[in-house]
């Protein structure tokens, strides 16, 4: 689908975690994105949204979420449990 | 009659008239229909492949918003690894390839794998194996398994403790055979819970179990019992790749669920492996070097669609080299490579590839 190009991670994500058939899937990813199943895999729509919600974009851009910061993003925009995002928070649990 | 120029499943160019890729294409669904007692493609089906196959352009695709999801298989080893892998040997790291399939090659998955890529040489190097799974969990983005074969060969002798079947059937020792394989099997599933365990433990997304039932039966079960331990035990997402369309009777007794796993074909391997507990399954159906593209396109996609019909969890069908109707050679052509991709999306209903 173009991974984070597009939103293919995140379709990906509800496959795995949820074995979500396809177009389960996609219909979920959109509607938690407010777009429609066809923007899912538009490069141009989803590189712009991908940098507004901050869920990490495929270029390199100084202080978009990168890695953890990102999975952290999209667990909470998709409402799924990202083992290392869970690790994360069980890391540093307390501190602050 | 016009001339098409299509591919052999060896990879050679081939000439043929439209009517001989209309018969190939006939033959090859009514070969799967038969072997799997399942329904041949339909005469619209038939007609997309027709179509697909004399369409002059080298690469073919599916219309916007059709795109299906990516897992892969193997890692970044084509990218680091030698022949065997179809590597290019070029120098980097699995964290640095892994990085590049995601950023620069725009995959939906990863995953991390040894380059032995068996279950059996992970587990005395897990930690290292941990070590690279947690650092490719800090930097990317997208869901990762880490993935290894159930290789059940690596435990019969001479490479582990256990009689080797391929010796003890043929001279006759067929009790002997299968209980070396129960041996092996149970060894091998406690290998593969391990391994699965500590990426659990590491925060890895998911498991992949590839090239299942590579030697028959009894490496099926193994494989099965695993998937069960590890869904029961873990938050791990687990997808299970087969290795052919066929389950080798290498065993012919074993049963998972009171139904014997020889002889089962992709629709009937995928209700296993959902009751066992898994999410995401993978096809296989192998190519025939010496009938055409069209032939095993038609003939996979047979196979596929019946699999995706029985399933309730996603299927990404295997479309690498030598299956899913992709010819069976070290550079497959991307005109054939597209073709079976779009083939099992529109015809298969395929979740992923």
């Amino acid at each position: 689908m173009g991974g984070i190009r597009t939103a293919g991670d995140l379709v990906a994500r509800m496959q795995l975690h949820r074995k979500m058939r396809l177009p389960e899937a996609k219909a979920y990813v959109a509607d938690k994105l407010r777009v429609s199943t066809r923007d899912l895999s538009d490069e141009v729509a989803m590189r712009e949204l991908r940098e507004e919600l901050d869920i990490g974009v495929v270029t390199s851009v100084p202080g978009a979420a990168r890695g953890l910061e990102a999975k952290a993003r999209i667990s909470d925009l998709l409402g799924v449990t990202i083992p290392s995002v869970e690790r994360l928070k069980r890391k540093v649990g307390g501190i602050g | 009659m016009a001339i098409h120029v299509t591919r052999m499943g060896d990879g050679h160019a081939v000439e043929m008239t439209t009517d001989e890729i209309r018969a190939d294409i006939l033959a090859g669904t009514e070969d799967a229909a038969d072997r799997g007692g399942i329904p041949a493609l339909s005469e619209g089906e038939r007609d997309y492949l027709l179509d697909l196959f004399t369409y002059p352009g080298k690469i073919v695709g599916v219309e916007p918003g059709s795109e299906v999801v990516l897992t892969d298989d193997g890692s970044v080893n084509a990218m680091y690894g030698a022949q065997s892998s179809s590597g290019v040997g070029v120098p980097v790291s699995r964290e640095m390839g892994i990085r590049i399939y995601e950023r620069a090659f725009a995959m939906d998955t990863m995953e991390v794998g040894h380059p032995d890529y068996s279950f059996k040489p992970v587990r005395p190097i897990i930690a290292l194996e941990q070590q690279c799974m947690e650092s490719v969990l800090h930097s990317t983005i997208v869901p990762m398994y880490y993935g290894a074969m159930p290789n059940l060969a690596l435990y019969a002798n001479p490479d582990g403790p256990f009689g080797n079947p391929a010796d003890l059937l043929p001279m006759g020792k067929i009790d002997e055979a299968r209980a070396a394989q129960e041996e092996a099997a149970a060894m091998c599933t406690r290998d593969m819970v391990y391994v699965s365990k500590r990426m659990a433990a590491v925060g890895a997304d998911g498991i992949n179990f590839d090239t299942t039932a590579s030697a028959g039966d009894a490496e099926f079960l193994a494989t099965l019992l695993a998937v069960e331990e590890v869904a029961r035990t873990t938050d791990l997402s687990i997808e299970v790749g087969m290795a052919a369309e066929f389950v080798l009777g290498m065993h012919g007794k074993v049963e998972y669920d009171g139904v014997r796993l020889a002889g089962l074909y992709p629709h009937k391997q995928v209700k296993l492996v959902e009751k066992a507990g898994a999410h995401v399954f993978g096809p296989v159906v192998n190519t025939n070097t010496r009938r055409s593209t069209a032939w095993n396109v038609a003939r996979a996609v047979t196979f596929v669609k019946a699999c995706c019909e029985a399933a309730t969890i996603p299927i990404h069908a295997n479309v690498g080299i030598g299956v899913g109707g992709v010819p069976m050679c070290e550079t497959p052509p991307t005109s054939m490579v597209t073709r079976a991709s779009v083939a099992m999306v529109h015809i298969a209903r395929v979740d992923g590839l």
